[in-house]
């Protein structure tokens, strides 16, 4: 077996960058969405649980477009053998997805209390089930499944020669608990942090509970890892390490500093993942058969002139998609709360406004000032 | 048909269910954007009002068709992977790129900027807030092109090698494939659908509310704006389109012939009108066929009494190319008795309706666009009254579209180098697609029922109504 090229290795780690952007990310959206319907009582607060997010889930979830992609472009085998091989677990995930992403579009839009609650089902269920299932696919990768050379129009491929129900076994379900507990809480902080009033003290509470919970979970299920192994990788154990004691330090600041507390599951699911990602190297997938029908970084990748162009478009435009995301997270920085509701103003107000104070008459369409729920 | 349908057909009929359902959303989300940041612009240079409403407006509408694309698009990032391992392990190295790159380039702008739009309304300032606006905008329009520089590479490769060792291609030059030139044909087609989708929407929702007499100004605003893009739009539509089809008689003359139901290869062809029959190649005509005289072979050269090349000589030619150990092209035995034809009525009546809704599409605009500079429109009632069922037009002239683009090229799933039925995935079981393709299929009928009313629902009520109410109200950070 050939070793890593440079190239690829530089891929290896900016498809992990992206897998954990993806989950940092998208991991509090996950949390949120569960939140909303356990936490938030009444229309104003759900929506303003809903608006925590609203600005930003979208282009979070364009981590997991973006990573998919870039493995398909730098290693096809890997996308190949892993979207074909975790069919149906995939096919969950797109359908919780969709159903979540349609559930926020639509939950404002029509006044009954039948449709909301149907459409918060949708973006609960939606975001249970793949803070579920990745935690169970991660598991999958790092841990092994069963994948043997098949031959098709004779050429062998490395294939997963499993089903759905090879995914579940309890190592793996450990993977997807531990991941749902984690983006629980990692929602619960975020919910704490960005809101005032009844909705933050509710979020506190979950989430004093919930961060505990994460942590225990996160550290069994990494102890678990680094005792499969069959030689202990050191810098596995250093990132295990570091993001056990990021999950105990939100636990220990859940309840007084939100912020910090959100900060440390942020830094725990970076490293927890990292751990997963160094002890996947040097290969793609894992075969549980046989070290043999391992499919290495190299068997997987792309030729070096793919890798060298995306490359440089990565150099170029992954520092721009940093900025203006981060720019984002400033123009929405203010906390929200329920309680202001009454008060939210449309642009054509302000327009009546401005009409009025230049002493025209002000058109109908004003809903400043009226209670929400109306 | 039978129930008892093989992995690759369902995997087939998974792609174009989802693929076309995805692009239903595709063309009205990037043409509603563009005029949004159109009526945008208006408001912000003249502030007046009905301007500002018709930007909140049309804006509306097009969340609701993004929100239902990304949803779709979704699927569609992981759908070659699912159900096409094999096509994409061999065309992973060239493939992979152009949508990597659409997902750094564009759906990071996009997605980014639209929340920023969305729950901007008085956070940002008014420039600011309308550039958000033509970010998204520009980048739908880029991702667009990234993906059609993949799906046309597919149609004619370029910048690439077959590696004989692995059995897969590799690329060699990422510039001759984004600036391949059935790329830039397919995008300036592309995008030209997507103006008139989105303009004829827009007339056809404004034709309505006139006839009502609801907000005239907003909506005779938004005509204003829509019916001359509609008839330049549809002007080029047509133009761009027939140059389209005389690369595609280069590149992919089977699918022209197809597209003609021109069997033997002869000189001085007429253009069919109307055939029925079994679109066979033998007896090699259809039944009962009516023909413009000399005006294929005029339309596909330029010269009326040229050759046009016939499926079953096509067929014999690709048996050779393919199928004979000696030729360049050459890809195994089993390609001496292929047969190369796609479905030949398929591509017959899809080609057809695309060019039919696209000359009502011109005509409609301009018809429109004369009405209005004569100040006729609110009276012309009759024309008011067609307006909202030739919306329809675009969808179908898209849907058509890809049917042809795609059907027409089978058995190819990478025109000379993949057959679709060496593409789909092996370890993929029939009984997993039906699963997948009947969720795919109930879930997106659910979708379609539940966007397709709020559509209506949020078109028919017009500007003030939509702002009322408990629904939908803006960014809550604006109550500080
Ligand atoms: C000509 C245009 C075009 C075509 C042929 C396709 N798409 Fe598309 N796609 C768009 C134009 C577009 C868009 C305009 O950019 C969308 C539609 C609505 C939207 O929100 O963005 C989009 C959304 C969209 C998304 C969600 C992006 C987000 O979350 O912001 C994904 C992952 C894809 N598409 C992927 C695909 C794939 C893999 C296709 C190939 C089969 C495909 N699209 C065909
Ligand atoms: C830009 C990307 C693409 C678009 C917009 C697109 C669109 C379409 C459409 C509209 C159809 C018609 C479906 C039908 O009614 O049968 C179709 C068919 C199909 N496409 Fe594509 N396609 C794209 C890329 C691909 C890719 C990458 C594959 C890879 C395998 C593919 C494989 C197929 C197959 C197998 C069919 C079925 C053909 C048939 O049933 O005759 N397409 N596609
Ligand atoms: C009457 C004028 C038209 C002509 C001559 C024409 C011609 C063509 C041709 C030759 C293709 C095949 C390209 C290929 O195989 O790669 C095509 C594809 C397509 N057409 Fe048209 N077309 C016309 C009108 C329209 C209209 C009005 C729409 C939609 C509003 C439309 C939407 C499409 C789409 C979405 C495709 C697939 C993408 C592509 O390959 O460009 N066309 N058209």
């Amino acid at each position: 077996m050939e070793d890593t090229t440079t190239l690829q290795f530089v891929w290896f780690l900016l498809i992990s960058i992206l897998w954990i952007g993806y989950l940092i990310l998208e991991g509090f959206d996950f949390g949120v969405g569960m939140l909303m319907k356990l936490i938030g009582r009444g229309n104003d607060e759900k929506r303003t649980i809903l608006h925590t997010i609203g600005p930003v889930w979208d282009g979070n979830e364009v981590w997991l477009i973006v990573a998919g992609g870039a493995t398909f472009a730098a290693f096809p085998e890997w996308y190949a053998t892993l979207f074909s091989g975790f069919y149906i677990a995939l096919f969950g995930i797109l359908v919780a997805l969709i159903v979540r992403n349609v559930g926020f579009e639509m939950w404002g839009k029509r006044d009954s209390a039948a449709w909301r609650n149907g459409w918060e089902w949708c973006i609960a269920l939606g975001s249970l089930v793949p803070a579920l299932l990745w935690g169970v696919a991660w598991a999958n990768i790092i841990g092994g499944t069963p994948i043997e050379p098949v031959a098709t129009n004779g050429v062998d491929s490395l294939e997963y020669v499993g089903n759905f129900f090879d995914l579940l076994s309890i190592y793996a379900l450990l993977g997807g608990v531990a991941s749902l507990a984690i983006f629980f809480a990692h929602g619960a902080l975020f919910l704490e942090a960005r809101t005032e009033g009844e909705v933050r003290r509710k979020a506190q509470a979950m989430a004093v509970k919930a961060t505990p919970v994460a942590a225990g979970l996160a550290t069994l299920f990494m102890a678990w890892t680094l005792i499969r192994q069959d030689s202990l990788e050191i810098l596995s154990l250093i990132a295990a390490a570091i993001a056990v004691a990021a999950f105990v330090f939100a636990a220990l600041k859940a309840k007084t500093q939100p912020q910090k507390a959100f900060a440390g599951t942020a830094v725990g699911i970076a490293f927890y993942f990292i751990a997963q990602f160094i002890d996947l190297f040097p290969n793609a997938m894992v075969s549980s058969v046989s070290s043999a029908y391992d499919m290495s970084l190299n068997v997987a990748s792309s030729t070096n002139y793919t890798l060298t162009v995306m490359t440089v478009v990565a150099v170029l435009l992954v520092p721009v998609v940093l900025l203006y995301q981060a720019w984002t997270y400033w123009v929405f920085r203010h906390r929200l709360s329920a309680e202001g509701v009454g008060d939210v103003k449309t642009p054509l107000d302000l327009l009546d406004k401005k009409k009025e104070a230049a002493g025209g008459s002000g058109s109908d369409q004003g809903t400043g000032g009226e209670p929400a729920g109306s | 048909m039978t129930i008892a349908m093989t992995s690759l057909e369902l995997a087939r009929w998974q792609f174009g269910i989802t693929t076309l359902y995805h692009f239903i959303f595709v063309p009205l989300t990037i043409g509603l954007a563009f005029f949004t940041a159109w009526y945008q612009t208006r408001w912000y240079r003249t502030k007046e009002e009905k301007w500002l409403r018709a930007t909140r407006f049309w804006g509306k509408l097009m969340l609701i068709s993004f929100a239902l694309g990304v949803a779709t698009g979704l699927v569609q990032e992981f759908q070659f992977g699912m159900n096409w391992s094999q096509y994409s392990r061999f065309v992973g190295d060239i493939f992979g790129a152009p949508l990597a790159m659409e997902g750094l380039a564009a759906f990071f702008v996009e997605s980014t900027f639209l929340g920023l739009w969305i729950f901007g309304w008085g956070r940002l300032s008014e420039k600011v807030h309308l550039a958000c606006m033509w970010a998204v905008s520009l980048s739908t329009m880029l991702s667009a092109f990234f993906i059609l520089a993949a799906n046309s590479w597919m149609q004619h490769p370029v910048g690439y090698e077959l590696n004989k060792a692995t059995g897969k291609v590799e690329l060699t030059s990422i510039w001759d494939v984004l600036t391949n030139s059935t790329a830039l044909y397919a995008m300036t087609h592309t995008m030209l659908a997507a103006a008139l989708t989105g303009g004829m929407v827009i007339a056809g929702i404004s034709a309505w509310h006139l006839l009502k007499k609801n907000e005239v100004e907003v909506f005779s605003g938004s005509m204003k704006i829509a019916l001359p893009s509609l008839a330049v739009a549809g002007l080029a539509t047509l133009a761009v389109g027939h140059f389209n089809g005389i690369l595609m008689s280069e590149q992919q003359p089977m699918k022209m012939a197809a597209a003609d139901a021109v069997f033997k290869t002869e000189s001085g062809v007429g253009l069919s009108l109307f055939a029925t029959g079994e679109f066979k190649g033998n007896p090699e005509e259809t039944n009962r066929n009516v023909k413009l005289p000399n005006a294929l072979s005029f339309i596909m050269t330029g010269k009326p009494d040229s050759e046009v090349k016939g499926v079953n000589n096509l067929n014999d030619e690709y048996r050779q190319r393919f199928g004979d150990p000696d030729s360049p092209d050459y890809l195994g035995s089993e390609f001496k008795d292929m047969d190369y034809a796609p479905i030949v009525w398929v591509a017959y009546w899809s080609w057809r309706v695309m060019l039919g809704c696209g000359f009502a599409l011109a005509l409609f605009g301009l018809v429109g666009w004369w009405l209005n500079r004569r100040g006729k429109l609110a009276d012309s009632r009759r024309f008011l009254k067609v307006a909202l069922p030739a919306a329809s037009l675009p969808f179908i002239a898209a849907a058509a579209g890809w049917i042809f683009t795609e059907m027409g090229r089978q058995p190819w799933v990478v025109f000379g180098l993949l057959r679709t039925q060496d593409a789909n995935s092996p370890t993929v079981s029939s009984g997993e697609v039906w699963l997948t393709l009947v969720g795919f299929t109930l879930l997106y009928g659910v979708l379609a029922v539940f966007a397709g009313k709020l559509f209506f629902k949020t078109a028919s009520k017009g500007p003030a109504e939509i702002e009322e109410g408990d629904e939908d109200k803006p960014y809550l950070g604006m109550a500080y």
